[in-house]
C-alpha cells in the first residue's frame, strides 16, 4: 500500500488517535484510499459501477446470511424451506426476491464494468494485475451464482446442476473425480445440495478477499479514465472524497431503483418458471436454460458438436479475457482515440448479445450455425482483431492532459466556470 | 440410478446440440391475455373473487390436486381471500388430519387453522396410481410454475413499467381450463387423454373439470348469483385464487414497492443536487493532493 499510503494527508489529532495510528495506521490507510486518493476528474458514470458492485456484494452477503438462517439444504426439504421463507418468514419474500434479483443485478453491473474496461483499455499496462484480479472475481461470481441457483432445488436447479457437473466430467484425467466430488455420490442428489450450499456460503468471502486486492491494486496504479491518459498534474485529478464519493452514492441509489423495480414488480422475470416445479430426477424439462448471464457461454458450449471441445471453448471464452493485456498491441488505451478498434468493440459487444440470445434458443438448425459463427467471431476478436488492429490503426491525436478533455485545449480553468456535467461526460468521440 | 443415467445422457445430448432431447411443444397457441385485478403496479386481489376461486378449488380441483404449502390460517391472513378467523376455524374442522398419539399409533383429529390443506391422496404414488400414472400437480405454486414463451420483442416490454406483464402463468391456467374442445380433423388422439387447445402437445390426462352451472355461487338479495355460473367465470376465479396461493404476500409486496421506489427517486434527486453542488467547486487548484508523491505512468 506504499503508494496509496504515501498520498495520505491524515494527521491524527486526539491523543487516542495518535496512540492508535502509531501502532496501526488504519485510519490513515482508509483516509488515503477513500478520502485523499486522487481520481481523474473526467470520469463518467460508467466508472461508478465499481461502487455499485461493492454495494451488491454487501447486499448479497447480508440477504444471503439471513436466508441461510431459514433455508434447509437437503434434497427433501430445500424446495419447501424456500417456500417457507416466501410464506411464513417475516419479510422472507423480500429477502429472497432481493437475493435472487440481486444476483442478476450484480451481473448487470459486472458486465457494464467489464465492457467499460474493454472500451477504455483499462486492462493495459500498468493495470494488468488489477485486471486479472477482476477476471478472478468474475469467475468466482459465476461459480457462486451457479451454486446459488441450484439451492431452491426446483427443476432448473436440479437439471442445471446435472448439465454443469456432467460438463466437468469431460475434463481429461481428473474430470470424473471432480464430478463425483461435487455430486458426493453417483448422481446429483442430497449430498450435492449439502455441499453446494456450503460452497455457496464460502465463495462470496473469497470474492470479498479478492475485491480487497482489486481495490488495493487500483490504488497503486490509480484509475484509468475515458481519455486513457495518466494524471499529469493535480489539475487533472480531484480527491476521492467528496467528488467520487457523492457521485458513486448517487449512482448506487439510481441503480437501486432498477433493483427495486425487479424485486417488487417483476420478481420472477429474470428467473425461470420451471424452478417453481420441485426437482424431479425422472422428468427432464423441455428446455434446460441457464440464467441469462450465462447464456453467451451456454451458446458457445452448444456450438461445438463435441463434448470436450465445447467445454474447452466455453471455459476458454472466459479465460481468454485474462490475455487481453498482451493480445492488444495498441499503446493507446481509450477507444475514444481508436477509430478502427472502436468499431470492432461495438461489433464484439453486439456479437456477445447475439450469443446470449442464441443461448436461450433450442440447439437446432440455424441457431447452431449462427452460434458457431458468433463463437468463431468471439475468439477472432481476441486472437486476430486485438493484435492486428493495434499494429495497423492510426489513432487520433491524444489530448495533452485530462484537464484538456474537460475544458477544451488551451483554456485555463476558472474557479467555478466548469459546468458540472462536463466532468461526467466522456470526450465526445465515442 | 438407471433413470438418473438415462436422464443425464438425455441432458448431455441436449447440451451438446442434439435435437433428440428437445421436447416438441406441439405448437400450442399462446393463451389469450385476460384482465386481472391483481395485475400491474397497483394490482390488488379481489377478495370476493378469491373466495369464489377457493370454492371452485374446494369443490372441484381438490378432489385430485393437493395444495400442500397452503395452511387454513392463510385464508384469513391479510392480502388474501379475507375469510374471518371463525370461518377458517370452522372450515378446518371439516377436514381431518392424521397424527401420532402418545402410544405411537396413528389417529385422526379435526384440522386446526395452523394445519396445511390435507392432500387428497396419501402420497405421490397413490396420486399417480389413481390418475393414470402421473400425480396431478400440487396447486401451491402452480401459477408461478407455468408460463408460455412471449418471444422477441414482447419479452422486453414485459419487463418495463406501464407495459409490465407477469401474469403469464395465470393466463395459461385460464386458457387451459377453457381450452377443451374436440380434436381437429386429422389429429391423431392416443388411447387415453383429452384434447386441449392450449396444452403443450394438446393431449392432456385431465378430463374437462368444469361445466356450466356446476358450482353454486353465493346469491345476491334478489336470489341471483353474484356472477354468472359459467365455465369462463369459474376458470377466472380459480386462476385468481391460484395466483394468490402462489404469492400470498403479493399485495404487501406491491404496496411496499411503491414506497421504496418513491423514496429512492426522491433520495436520488437530492443526491444529484448535492453532487452538482460539490462538483461546482472543481477548478483551479484541488486541495488535499500531493501530486509529487503520486506515481504517474
Amino acid at each position: 500500500m506504499s503508494s496509496a499510503h504515501a498520498t495520505s494527508t491524515y494527521v491524527p489529532k486526539s491523543r487516542a488517535a495518535k496512540w492508535f495510528e502509531s501502532r496501526l495506521p488504519l485510519v490513515g490507510l482508509v483516509h488515503s484510499s477513500f478520502v485523499a486518493f486522487p481520481v481523474p476528474r473526467n470520469l463518467n458514470y460508467f466508472y461508478t459501477f465499481g461502487a455499485i458492485l461493492i454495494a451488491f456484494l454487501g447486499i448479497q452477503i447480508v440477504t444471503g446470511v439471513w436466508l441461510a438462517m431459514h433455508y434447509d439444504p437437503s434434497a427433501a426439504n430445500a424446495f419447501e424451506s424456500v417456500e417457507h421463507i416466501m410464506r411464513d418468514v417475516n419479510y422472507g419474500w423480500l429477502l429472497r426476491y432481493a437475493h435472487a434479483n440481486g444476483a442478476s443485478m450484480f451481473f448487470v453491473a459486472v458486465y457494464v464494468h467489464i465492457f467499460r474496461n474493454l472500451y477504455y483499455g483499462s486492462y493495459k499496462a500498468p493495470r494488468e494485475v488489477l485486471y486479472l484480479l477482476g477476471v478472478i472475481i468474475y469467475l468466482l461470481m459465476m461459480a457462486t451464482a451457479f451454486l446459488g441457483y441450484t439451492l431452491p432445488w426446483g427443476q432448473m436447479s436440479f437439471w442445471g446442476a446435472t448439465v454443469i457437473t456432467n460438463i466437468l466430467a469431460a475434463i481429461p484425467v481428473v474430470g470424473d473425480t471432480i464430478q463425483s466430488l461435487l455430486w458426493g455420490g453417483y448422481s446429483v442428489g442430497n449430498p450435492t445440495v449439502n455441499r453446494f450450499f456450503s460452497l455457496h456460503f464460502l465463495l462470496p468471502w473469497m470474492i470479498a478477499g479478492v475485491v480487497v486486492l482489486h481495490v488495493w491494486a487500483l490504488h497503486v496504479t490509480g484509475q484509468n479514465n475515458p481519455a486513457g491518459i495518466p494524471i499529469k498534474s493535480s489539475k487533472d485529478a480531484v480527491p476521492f472524497t467528496p467528488y467520487a464519493t457523492i457521485k458513486d452514492v448517487f449512482a448506487v441509489v439510481v441503480f437501486m431503483i432498477l433493483f427495486a423495480w425487479f424485486i417488487f414488480y417483476q420478481p420472477n422475470y429474470l428467473g425461470h418458471a420451471d424452478n417453481y416445479v420441485p426437482a424431479n430426477p425422472s422428468v427432464t424439462p423441455a428446455h434446460i436454460v441457464p440464467e441469462w448471464y450465462f447464456l453467451p457461454f451456454y451458446a458457445i458450449l452448444r456450438a461445438v458438436p463435441d463434448k470436450l471441445g465445447g467445454v474447452i471453448l466455453m471455459f476458454g471464452a472466459v479465460l481468454i479475457l485474462a490475455f487481453a493485456p498482451w493480445l492488444d498491441t495498441s499503446r493507446v488505451r481509450s477507444c475514444n482515440y481508436r477509430p478502427v478498434y472502436r468499431v470492432f468493440f461495438w461489433v464484439f459487444t453486439a456479437n456477445a448479445i447475439i450469443l446470449g440470445w442464441l443461448g436461450a434458443k433450442p440447439p437446432e438448425g440455424g441457431y447452431v450455425i449462427a452460434s458457431q459463427i458468433c463463437t468463431a467471431y468471439y475468439f477472432a476478436h481476441f486472437l486476430i482483431v486485438m493484435p492486428l488492429v493495434g499494429l495497423f490503426e492510426t489513432p487520433d491525436r491524444l489530448p495533452g492532459s485530462i484537464l484538456e478533455t474537460v475544458t477544451g485545449p488551451g483554456k485555463q480553468v476558472s474557479g467555478s466556470g466548469m459546468p458540472a456535467g462536463a466532468a461526467a461526460e466522456p470526450a465526445k468521440r465515442g | 440410478m438407471r433413470i438418473a443415467l438415462l436422464a443425464a445422457a438425455g441432458l448431455l445430448a441436449a447440451a451438446l446440440g442434439s435435437t433428440g432431447a428437445y421436447a416438441d411443444d406441439g405448437h400450442a397457441p399462446n393463451p389469450p391475455r385476460e384482465k386481472w385485478s391483481f395485475a400491474g403496479m397497483f394490482g390488488r386481489f379481489d377478495q370476493a373473487q378469491l373466495q369464489r376461486g377457493f370454492q371452485v378449488y374446494k369443490e372441484v380441483c381438490a378432489n385430485c390436486h393437493a395444495m400442500k404449502l397452503v395452511a387454513f390460517r392463510n385464508l384469513s391472513e391479510e392480502g388474501g381471500p379475507g375469510f374471518s378467523a371463525a370461518q377458517v376455524k370452522a372450515l378446518a374442522e371439516t377436514y381431518s388430519v392424521k397424527e401420532l398419539d402418545d402410544s405411537g399409533s396413528e389417529k385422526e383429529r379435526p384440522a386446526r387453522p395452523a394445519d396445511r390443506f390435507p392432500p387428497p391422496f396419501p402420497n405421490d404414488k397413490a396420486a399417480a396410481a389413481a390418475n393414470g400414472g402421473k400425480a396431478p400437480p400440487d396447486f401451491s405454486v402452480l401459477a408461478k410454475a407455468r408460463t408460455y414463451e412471449r418471444g422477441f420483442p414482447w419479452f422486453v416490454f414485459d419487463a418495463l413499467p406501464f407495459t409490465s406483464y407477469s401474469e403469464q402463468g395465470v393466463d395459461y391456467i385460464h386458457a387451459l381450463l377453457t381450452g377443451y374442445e374436440d380434436a381437429p380433423k386429422g389429429f391423431e388422439m392416443p388411447g387415453s387423454g383429452y384434447y386441449n387447445k392450449y396444452y403443450p402437445g394438446h393431449v392432456i390426462a385431465m378430463p374437462n373439470p368444469l361445466s356450466e352451472g356446476q358450482i353454486t355461487y353465493p346469491k345476491d338479495d334478489k336470489g341471483q348469483p353474484v356472477v354468472p355460473e359459467t365455465v369462463e367465470q369459474y376458470s377466472h376465479d380459480v386462476a385468481a385464487f391460484m395466483a394468490w396461493a402462489a404469492e400470498p404476500h403479493m399485495m404487501a409486496r406491491k404496496a411496499l414497492g411503491l414506497r421504496v421506489i418513491l423514496f429512492l427517486i426522491v433520495l436520488a434527486g437530492l443526491l444529484y443536487y448535492v453532487k452538482k453542488q460539490v462538483w461546482k467547486k472543481v477548478g483551479g487548484e484541488v486541495h488535499g493532493l500531493q501530486p509529487e508523491l503520486h506515481k504517474t505512468y
